[in-house]
């Protein structure tokens, strides 16, 4: 399968990556090189073979249902989690306005 | 007075334990060796306060007679992928620029107890997407080698190309590497270091950046094998933060060392024979398969019939979670915002973007949305998963046959910086044989060999069965024994 200029724009948008006419021209032939090179997996006989839910076998464990049963993953740290953001205000992040 | 930078893991916390130097006097003599190092660009910032700070701990803990930590006086390096509280954390990115975390991953917190400084953090390809440390928004990292008769720079390979640099050129005894399809193994066997990624889940993921969360692995790298044994005890354990660590116990790997390999079988993969290969490769992995027979093992052949499909499967998967993953940078929450005069919320998104990610990355998050989009999830997405799970039987198979597998880690030795960059596709052949050990979760490490004519390191790859590291580690040692690798790197920088 190939993509045109229009699919990786489409792409690109997807992505939420914004990409000039000449960043699409020069991405169509780089994807479409990878595209044709990963093709090859279509010769491989999958049938009947299960894709890989996880590498190593491992049972999903149950965290004590408590609040904050970690301190670091857990809530009231409003500060540590705004501090980084480019834009925070009364305790919120800050974006443009979504609604005219 | 020994040259103390000239000495690795062992010798530095064996040597402040014993009070032949201090702590200090070993965090001073590598501060300086980094700062004297700029011209590799291995790192993106230094600590030198941190590297102090943590060896007067250790000077303090030994006058009080405390018992010391594993690796108490080793001042490390931190591949710049790893939060650490209060230091700039950029996984080499333009979009993380200034990302100061509150928080420590779990790994560099466990090395802090452990008794190690921190130099700084290291460089990397960015997002640790590229295998030769040119895609880093903080500029292309040298290798302190060099052809002989060159002054043309080389790559240290990558990702983890700022943590090579820095072991191969001395300014840091080990440092810390992650591995997602390649990047702690190439590196080190570009530039004659040692390095090793563990079995999947072994050391925990929290507060390392992403890119494929179901193949990052983080591991050490250090100039011997028992450093790596060393270290890699340091960073393992199980995490509850994380969901996929392992709940299983950490084994002394330092202490079980051991390269008599009598009744061991070790495979010889004949699908690595692959064609554009070099015959230096090739004439290294028939000596160290002489080696290991020499430590007592058996060679048998195996057959690993899926490996030309691993490389096509790796650049479907890791993509697909990358795009996944990544998907967070968005300007609102940390990093960079690019807001255009007028522009809304989704325009906010796709300028912040486009200026935060370099070319690499902007390929893979979109190569990864593709192969998950709608119409095309099964043909790629869902092929690729098959293959996956096809290249992990293969691997059981062949441990039917022999306990661990000797291939080389490259296919090629380092190649001049800004030489390969044309081609994608070129740049990802490097990883040809390092890809199917981490498809399949499996420890795997990389031990310097020989050099080749010109003067640069060939790495030699042991790829293990699930949880054993002991017997990849033991192989690794049984080569270096024998490969007797003393090439260093001649002082340029």
């Amino acid at each position: 399968m190939s993509v045109t200029r229009e699919d990786v724009a489409k792409i690109a948008k997807l992505a939420r990556i914004a990409m000039d006419e000449q960043e699409l021209d020069r991405m169509v032939p780089e994807f479409n090189n990878i595209l044709a090179w990963v093709e090859q997996l279509g010769e491989v006989d999958t049938a009947g073979v299960e894709p890989m839910t996880a590498v190593i076998p491992q049972a999903l464990r149950l965290r004590d249902d408590v609040i904050d049963a970690d301190p670091q993953t857990g809530g009231g740290r409003q500060d540590d989690v705004l501090a980084n953001a480019p834009v925070a205000e009364h305790g919120f992040y800050g974006v443009p306005k979504v609604i005219e | 007075m020994t040259d103390l930078t000239s000495l690795g893991v062992r010798e530095i916390r064996d040597g402040v334990a014993a009070g032949n130097f201090t702590a200090r006097e070993v965090a001073e003599a590598f501060n300086a060796a980094v700062e004297a190092a700029t011209a590799l660009n291995a790192f993106i910032v230094t600590t030198p306060e941190k590297a102090l700070e943590a060896a007067d701990a250790v000077d303090a803990a030994r006058a009080k007679g405390e018992t010391l930590g594993s690796m108490a006086g080793v001042p490390i390096g931190m591949k710049d992928l790893f939060a650490t509280d209060g230091v700039q954390t950029t996984a080499a990115s333009h979009i993380l620029e200034g990302f100061t975390p509150r928080y420590e991953s779990t790994v560099s917190a466990k090395l802090w107890e452990a008794g190690c400084g921190m130099l700084g953090k290291l460089n990397l390809d960015q997002f640790a997407m590229g295998s030769s440390n040119e895609t880093s928004y903080f500029g292309n990292v040298c290798s302190p080698w060099r052809k002989e008769g060159s002054n043309a720079a080389m790559s240290p390979g990558g990702s983890s190309g700022g943590s090579s640099s820095a072991v191969a050129a001395r300014i840091a005894p080990a440092a810390t590497g992650t591995d997602t399809g390649g990047s702690i193994r190439q590196p080190a066997a570009f530039t004659g270091i040692c390095g090793i990624k563990p079995t999947y889940g072994r050391c925990s993921r929290w507060g390392v950046v992403a890119f494929a969360s179901s193949l990052d692995q983080a591991g050490p790298m250090a100039r011997s094998v028992e450093d790596c044994a060393i270290m890699l005890g340091a960073m393992a354990g199980f995490d509850p933060k994380d969901a996929t660590s392992l709940d299983a116990p950490v084994p002394d790997w330092f202490g079980g060392l051991n390269a008599d390999l009598r009744g061991k079988k070790v495979g010889i993969p004949k699908e690595y024979r692959m064609d554009g290969t070099s015959q230096e490769i090739l004439d290294s992995w028939e000596k160290g398969a002489e080696w290991l027979r020499d430590a007592g093992a058996e060679i048998v052949e195996v057959s690993l019939p899926h490996t030309k499909y691993a490389l096509p499967a790796y650049y479907i998967v890791a993509p697909a979670e990358a795009s996944s993953n990544l998907a967070r940078y968005d300007g609102v929450r940390y990093g960079l915002r690019d807001l255009p005069e007028g522009a809304g919320l989704q325009d906010m998104y796709a300028a912040t973007r486009a200026a935060g990610f370099g070319d690499e990355v902007k390929r893979r998050v979109m190569l990864g949305t593709y192969v998950l989009s709608a119409g095309f999830y099964d043909a790629y997405y869902t092929q690729a998963m098959k293959v996956r799970t096809l290249v992990q039987r293969d691997f059981d198979a062949a441990f039917g046959q022999c306990d661990v597998i000797l291939a080389p880690t490259t296919p090629t030795p380092s190649f001049p910086l800004n030489s390969l960059n044309d081609d994608p596709l070129t740049m990802y052949l490097n990883d040809v044989f390092a890809v199917p050990a981490s498809l399949a979760g499996l420890p795997a490490m990389s031990v310097p060999a020989t050099v080749t004519a010109d003067g640069l390191p060939l790495g030699l790859q042991l790829v293990g069965r699930a949880m054993d590291e002991q017997g990849v580690l033991n192989a690794g040692l049984a080569i270096e024994q024998r490969a007797g690798f003393v090439a260093k790197p001649e002082r340029w920088w």
